[in-house]
């Protein structure tokens, strides 16, 4: 371009420009579209995730799939456990403001001293984050949202309920603020109850209106419903038969459990003292703790027919053989054992009904500590049962190798030997069910367990004659006895040990069954120093197992087994040896 | 060939106006299913809250409490209970015979 650009024809305006000026121009020009260009390069190529990312984070949004926590419900599917969605009420004290008048309605309504809210969201606190109340109902959290106090925020969490309340509380237990479970079924199944939560990615639109669906990150998932084998109603009558004996006899505790004969389900489980899962303000270790599967007590007599039923089943005894328990007591080594009182010659059947000391311990000693020991192991003393429940505590007994002759003797009637009171339970099945035991169950089976043999189905049916024999008019229960119904069982009553001494305190225990003509429920009961009078197994605990047998059998719809007419409660019945 | 270029430009801003709509609609309709979702959510919470209050209502210890205190309806007895059976024989039917 050598030539000068003519501007306009018109002459005054013809002026001739150096060629340079405009080259500048077109150089300026080509500059700016490789600037241009560059940046283009800069923002397509080396900065587009950073850019990508925060072009995003201006409308896409990562929100939460709530996943809820599965239900527990009983056998007939009514609920016992249920999470609801509540809020909890936070607050960021910097940004609280608030008039006195609306602190004060907050205060009201989330049922806190007004100066103690004042204190949490004044200014002054170093916190950035406080919560002020926490899993507050869904009508309740719609108030305070509606106040619309700036700084006080809401957040969706999850509240437990138990509707059975007190009566359940140790078998189903409960959770904590973060819907976790803590105690019993809620802890022990932690991981099939509890949800997964989801999430998911989704556009929003300038009124917070969610337009896209990005995609899923991941799927929630809800947890998983749980049945258990508790039937609510015989839990019912267990606990109120227990909570009744428990306060006529101002016991410190108590303890029952009712087992399903055919399948080893538990159908009740009930212990005193209790608490309500709804509102746990203050809650005690001995509130909390589960003694049908976390205690383990001496049981005395309530061993007795495990005893017999070694002695029967291996051929050392008959039901006929008579026992000379004459003149009630029996020294062995240094130690004398005794009875309450001295009753002679007894067949093996009434040192059963009698609950002689002397008698079963005489029967003992003609046997081994080995075959003793393996029976013992056998019905499952010793070992923690495995019932899916946390806490399960597995009792002592003492290796056999080295009993005493005496100890030997003691433990033969329950004493030198601890067990918890489902284990005692359990042991008894074999008498209910022909000889064998099937594993417990907390959650509802399906198909009953195939059952191990322990004893011989003969002997099973021996000892189940001689415990209703010791459950009726001339034994040691008589009380035990339910119209209708036909029940077997026998009494316990032990001295408690405290630091290794015996002390004047009792546990006054029962385990036993009905319809004896067709076993369908264990019932073992357990009342922990009865200090209103009496002690004795027969008469603290008996009655509580009739009762619970009677309601149970009635609400399980068992057809009665036995006339009506004959239940004889003689005045005195037969004093248990101790 | 201006003819065609006219032609595939209006072409291009009819499709142009059909996609917007289409997505507009597609916005709409996703803004409402989640609406209908979150009702259900409502349903669902509002179902266990049900099952839980039936739960509540039915369980054995408020029966027995509102028997026995509103209708004051006692314990059946054995000396106050008359069984019936098929073979109906004279013992088997005991009335204020127990203890």
């Amino acid at each position: 371009m050598s030539r000068a650009v003519p501007f306009a024809t018109n002459r005054l305006l013809d002026v001739k420009l150096p060629a340079v000026r405009s080259r500048i121009v077109m150089l300026l020009m080509a500059i700016a579209f490789i600037a241009l260009a560059g940046r283009a390069i800069w923002l397509q190529l080396m900065t587009r995730d950073f850019l990508q990312k925060q072009g995003e984070s201006r409308y896409g949004r990562t929100i939460e799939l709530p996943a809820s926590r599965g239900k527990v419900l009983d056998r007939n599917g009514l609920v016992l456990a249920s999470s609801l969605p509540a809020s909890a009420v936070w607050a960021v004290p910097e940004d609280v403001k608030a008039t006195p008048e609306q602190l004060a309605r907050l205060a009201k309504l989330l049922e806190m001293p007004e100066a103690e809210l004042r204190r949490r969201v004044s200014a002054d606190s170093d916190k950035t984050f406080v919560y002020l109340k926490r899993q507050v109902e869904s009508d309740l959290a719609a108030r305070v949202e509606a106040l619309a106090i700036p700084g006080i925020h809401l957040r969706k969490e999850y509240k437990r309920h138990y509707p059975e309340g007190e009566t359940l509380a140790h078998v189903v237990g409960f959770t904590n603020v973060e819907d976790v479970g803590q105690e019993g079924i809620e802890l022990a199944q932690e991981k099939a109850l509890a949800g997964r939560l989801g999430s998911r990615r989704v556009i929003r639109d300038r009124l917070g209106r969610i337009i896209e669906d990005v995609g899923i990150l991941r799927e929630p998932q809800d947890g998983h419903d749980l049945q258990l084998a508790i039937d609510s109603k015989v839990q019912y009558h267990a606990f109120a038969a227990l909570r009744d004996a428990v306060r006529e006899h101002r016991a410190k505790a108590g303890a029952v459990v009712v087992i399903d004969v055919r399948t080893g389900e538990v159908l009740a489980l009930a212990n005193l003292p209790t608490y309500n899962p709804n509102q746990r303000g203050q809650l005690s270790g001995a509130q909390l703790r589960n003694r049908v599967i976390t205690d383990t007590f001496e049981p005395g007599s309530t061993m007795k027919p495990i005893t017999l039923a070694l002695a029967l089943d291996r051929g050392v005894v008959t039901p006929q053989t008579v026992v000379n328990t004459a003149p009630g007591r029996l020294t062995i080594g240094s130690a004398t054992i005794g009875d309450a009182h001295t009753y002679g010659a007894l067949t093996v059947e009434q040192v059963l009904q009698k609950s002689s000391n002397v008698g079963t311990a005489k029967v003992a000693l003609s046997m081994s500590p080995q075959r003793m020991w393996e029976m013992f192991t056998a019905v499952g003393f010793g070992q923690a049962p495995s019932m899916g429940f946390p806490g399960a505590v597995a009792g002592r007994v003492r290796p056999y190798k080295n009993w005493r002759p005496i100890e030997q003797a003691t433990m033969s009637y329950g004493h030198g030997i601890s067990v918890s009171l489902v284990q005692l339970a359990r042991a008894y099945t074999i008498f209910a069910r022909d000889g064998d035991m099937v594993p417990l169950s907390m959650v509802k089976a399906g198909a009953p367990a195939p059952g191990v043999p322990v004893i011989a189905p003969r002997t099973a049916q021996a000892v189940r004659k001689m415990l209703e024999m010791a459950a009726g008019p001339g034994g040691t229960a008589p009380k035990a006895q339910v119209a209708g119904y036909r029940v077997a069982g026998k009494t316990g009553t032990a001295y408690k040990q405290e630091g290794g001494h015996y002390v004047k305190r009792y546990i006054a225990s029962f385990v036993g069954f009905a319809p004896v003509s067709d076993p369908r429920i264990v019932v073992a009961v357990m009342i922990d120093e009865p200090s209103a009078g009496k002690h004795y197994g027969g008469e603290v605990a008996a009655p509580v197992f009739s009762q619970i047998v009677g309601n149970s059998l009635r609400a399980l719809r068992v057809a009665p087994d036995a006339p009506l007419s004959t239940q004889v409660i003689p005045d005195e019945p037969v004093e248990e040896s101790l | 060939m201006t003819r065609l270029n006219l032609l595939l430009a209006g072409l291009l801003v009819v499709c142009a106006l059909g996609l917007v709509t289409s997505q507009h609609r597609a916005r709409r309709y996703f803004v409402e299913l989640e609406h209908a979702q979150s009702q259900a959510r409502q349903l669902d919470v509002h179902w266990e809250q049900l099952l839980l209050e039936q739960s509540g209502l039915a369980k054995a210890s408020l029966i027995d409490a509102k028997a026995r205190r509103g209708l004051s309806m006692q314990p059946i007895s054995p000396e106050r209970t008359l069984h019936l059976s098929v073979e109906s024989s004279p013992e088997k039917t005991a009335m204020g015979a127990g203890r």
